[in-house]
């Protein structure tokens, strides 16, 4: 490939200027739900996501709300593990669980024509997990050796130190899938409090697009959700940032050095955030043309790759980056990144650039918007940042909004080349590890 | 949760490629161009791709990776536009594009605003002859193509296991070397090798147009006389032959040890027959075992027996990908439980596939996979784009248009004795490459 596909897990979710009729549904048991009718296809796709996910991982149960999420098919009302997939293969019924460090989501697609039987069987999986011993055990083995994998891979070993020097003692500090030992030790009591505290009631949105009325809608949501406590623990308080400007280097035996960088970014709610998010499409967006691809990659080729991001989390923000060199070049490739930094905190971007961040950011906004699948994901994650039913509508006159000296004003502000503080793996030559 | 095969292995695993037959128009221009055009009119967005014919197998000895090298140079100057000016144009129009490279082709996509294609198809048809290369955007993305090389392959030991299976697998045909070229050709590419493979390859004959998504085919067909009809045909560009494997005497085994293999796991690929055009029964057949054999854990043979009635295994699976111009592997895959060794793991998993043979198929289990199949006709209709990429694989890997479409029936009618014919075929030690990945021994056995 001529470059990575960006990973847009902490990217903004644009969401798409096209003519979408979204209607709020609320259920007979009072659930709210948004849903696009799309009948042409005779399926529908489903999105649930529930505020606070692995942030709700209780102290020394790191681990708690990942593992759960394996098991939730696992074994489920009457049916076993064997049981349960068996039934979903003949109802052709697509479904994924999963924990993330702010939220918990529920992905499905069913067919029109084994709608009941398939809404059945999530239902027992989102309300009756068995959480079987045998099946605990099986799904922590595989739980494992993920974790044994990632722990020998430059790129996570760079986010896994990254988090734990600059969290403290936040839930954020350490990685979602937890460690060896916490995950060794977790119990079945300790996965279903996960489930208890995780899928409530209050914390919960929905989006469904296909081949399924409002009033269908309303009665699904009611039969999947209706059923879970009314509500769950507190969410965690917001994250401190415990890291100032320098470098963390972390000896591992590897020919390149991955980088993963930043330092404090801003909110969503912000008066400056779309001037913050067109900079940073100018500044590292990863395409061809933002400043940091161009002077580290198009002009020195020192990598294959390298973006900037806004993170953008429930109780952090930070503003990102990564970039990996060979030993011998993620020096420089680090000092062209600070200086980039620099540059663009002291002037802003200019006209032109301006210009072609805003016409990219406008004209791919509607190109999201393709497939029930996707729609349903955008509705849920809507709901889930807060964002208002007509925000589709409006998006893009924000983006057209941002002037020059917006964007000169929020880089002035947010981007501290001092404060970067760079984690990188490898064994890079030239550096001064300052931690 | 993640499923662990994506962190052990690289390659995607297609479950079942099958398209819905409607709303699909194909034509070819006079010289030589095929098109496959696909509709979807539930939003204003057009995915335009151009594939060619021409991957890391075609290359000639001694020049491994020109193919990925001259896709990253496509990037670069033509004779109307500038370096980066390309993906500049179709930001500033709201789109997206990349490319990728593979054995058997390498194809370029822009993603974006329906409205666009005109302006899409003619920069597309300008680099399909035009390229200008100076010297300094060799040198430089030379430099990039290895820091690519070191994050991919050199960094990951996994990738380079995979690399030296693959190069143990094929003794003579090109499959046996990386996409990304091994780094000691790779560091040597020069101007010279690109053009020279791209004088050849990227012509219209040897090259497919898809578009998918919001268009109209008679527009699209006007567009694509307009921008790639005035194009030139390479003359001469001769039928697609590499060199042949010699026939395999003795499995080959391979033990890949290193400190960062921090799970280990044994796979094993035997050769296999790829879809051929017109004959494609013996590859629905594999395509079914593969899904039989090791596809859900809970229902597959392989998952219920390792990881499930014996707790023997902590993830097993089976993988077999037709879409290929010459012969490709059909693959087992068991990580062992801890307190099991690769031994005992492989042991197992031979213990299985021999008891499958003996028993054979399920017919509940095949009854299952097929309403599966049937369901993924429907459900493919919400993607499109990967519609329109399972179009340009196969086109370029031997097939037409007919056998893609066909493929779904062709499915649906296997039978259970096909399957065990199928992995008869198949299942010879002697055709296969057996590889171990593991940390170093020596720290276990001086306990």
């Amino acid at each position: 490939m001529i470059r990575v596909v960006l990973a847009t897990c902490f990217a903004l979710i644009a969401l798409p200027a096209a003519a979408i009729d979204i209607k709020e549904v609320t259920s007979p048991g009072g659930i709210k739900a948004w849903l696009v009718e799309e009948a042409s296809i005779p399926f529908t796709a489903l999105e649930i996501r529930f505020k606070g996910g692995a942030s709700l991982d209780a102290d020394g149960k790191r681990g708690a709300a990942y593992l759960m999420s394996g098991l939730l098919d696992e074994g489920a009302g009457d049916l076993t593990s064997t049981e349960f997939a068996l039934a979903a293969e003949e109802l052709a019924l697509k479904y994924d669980f999963d924990a993330f460090s702010d939220g918990f989501s529920i992905s499905a697609q069913f067919l029109s024509e084994n709608r009941d039987a398939s809404l059945e069987l999530l239902r027992k999986a989102i309300n009756e997990p068995r959480f079987d011993q045998d099946a605990v055990d099986r799904v922590r083995g595989q739980v494992l050796s993920i974790i044994a994998t990632d722990d020998e891979d430059p790129n996570d070993i760079a986010g896994k130190t990254f988090a734990s020097l600059a969290y403290g003692d936040h839930p954020y500090a350490t990685k979602i899938e937890g460690t060896a030992e916490s995950v060794k030790a977790l119990t079945r009591d300790d996965l279903v409090a996960s489930h208890q505290a995780l899928l409530t009631r209050d914390r919960v949105y929905v989006g469904a697009v296909g081949d399924i009325t409002a009033e269908e809608l309303g009665v699904i949501v009611d039969q999947l959700l209706g059923a879970l406590p009314a509500s769950g623990p507190d969410l965690p308080s917001a994250a401190p940032f415990l890291l100032s400007g320098g470098e963390t280097v972390v000896p591992y035996d590897t020919p390149q050095s991955v980088a993963r960088f930043g330092h404090v970014g801003i909110e969503r709610t912000d008066p400056d955030f779309f001037a913050a998010f067109v900079m940073n499409q100018v500044l590292g967006s990863g395409g061809f043309g933002s400043r940091l691809m161009d002077e580290v990659r198009e002009k020195r080729g020192l990598t294959y790759g390298v973006y900037s991001y806004l993170a953008l989390r429930e109780h952090a923000n930070l503003m990102m980056g990564q970039v990996s060199s060979s030993n011998d070049s993620i020096a420089e490739a680090i000092s062209v990144i600070r200086d980039e930094w620099a540059k663009m905190a002291e002037n802003g971007v200019t006209e032109q650039e301006l210009e072609k961040a805003k016409t990219y950011l406008t004209g791919a906004y509607p190109l999201r918007f393709d497939g029930n699948a996707r729609i349903a994901n955008i509705l849920a994650a809507m709901q889930f940042d807060h964002l208002p039913i007509d925000y589709i509508d409006t998006r893009n006159s924000k983006v057209e909004a941002v002037t020059l000296e917006d964007i000169k004003r929020v880089s002035k502000r947010l981007l501290k080349p001092e404060d970067l503080h760079f984690v990188v793996v490898g064994q890079p030559t030239g550096l001064d590890a300052s931690n | 949760m993640r499923r662990l095969i994506a962190c052990l292995l690289a390659p995607a695993m297609m479950a079942f490629p099958a398209v819905a037959a409607e709303k699909i128009t194909t034509f070819t221009l006079d010289n030589g161009l095929e098109a496959v055009v696909l509709e979807d009119h539930r939003a204003p967005v057009v995915v335009h791709m151009l594939w060619y014919k021409a991957g890391a197998a075609d290359e000639a000895p001694g020049v491994s990776g020109i193919a990925h090298f001259l896709e990253h140079l496509l990037f670069k100057a033509t004779d109307k536009l500038e370096a980066g000016e390309f993906s500049a144009v179709v930001e500033a129009n709201g789109g997206s594009d990349n490319a990728f490279t593979s054995w058997d082709y390498t194809a370029y996509y822009q993603r974006i605003a329906a409205d666009r294609l005109d302006l899409m198809m003619g920069m597309e048809a300008d680099r399909m002859r035009n390229i200008r290369l100076t010297g300094e955007d060799v040198e430089t993305e030379r430099k990039v193509i290895l820091e690519e090389r070191a994050q991919r392959t050199d960094s990951d030991p996994g990738a380079l296991f995979g690399e030296q299976r693959k190069a143990a697998q094929y003794l003579n045909h090109p499959y046996g070397r990386p996409i990304i070229g091994w780094r000691h050709e790779a560091s040597e590419l020069s101007r010279d090798d690109a053009l020279t493979f791209y004088r050849k390859y990227y012509a219209p004959n040897a090259a497919v147009l898809i578009v998918a998504g919001d268009v109209d085919p008679a527009e699209v067909e006007a567009l694509a006389k307009k921008h790639y009809g005035p194009l030139e045909p390479t003359v001469g560009l001769e039928a697609r032959t590499r060199p042949e494997e010699p026939p395999q005497r003795a499995e080959r085994r391979i033990v890949y040890e290193d400190p960062q293999a921090a799970q280990p796991y044994v796979i094993r690929t035997y050769i296999a027959p790829e879809r051929d055009a017109g004959d494609q029964e013996t590859a629905a057949a594999l395509t079914m075992l593969a899904e039989i054999l090791g596809g859900t854990g809970q229902t597959s043979v392989l998952g219920r027996a390792l990881q499930f009635e014996s707790n023997k295994a902590v993830y097993t699976s089976a993988f077999y990908s037709g879409v290929n111009y010459d012969d490709t592997t059909f693959g087992v895959f068991i990580v062992p439980a801890p307190g099991v060794t690769l031994q005992e793991g492989e042991d197992d998993m031979d213990a299985v596939i021999a008891k499958f043979m003996e028993d054979g198929v399920d017919p509940e289990h095949l009854t299952r996979v097929k309403s599966q199949i049937r369901a993924s006709l429907i459900y493919g209709q919400d993607d499109v784009a990967s519609l329109g990429r399972e179009y340009g694989a196969a086109l370029t890997s031997g097939l037409t248009v007919k056998d893609v479409q066909e493929w779904p029936a062709i499915l649906d009618a296997v039978t259970e004795e096909d399957i065990m014919e199928a992995a008869r075929l198949v299942f010879d030690r002697k055709k296969a490459v057996t590889g171990w990945f593991r940390k170093p021994m020596t720290q276990e056995v001086s306990q």
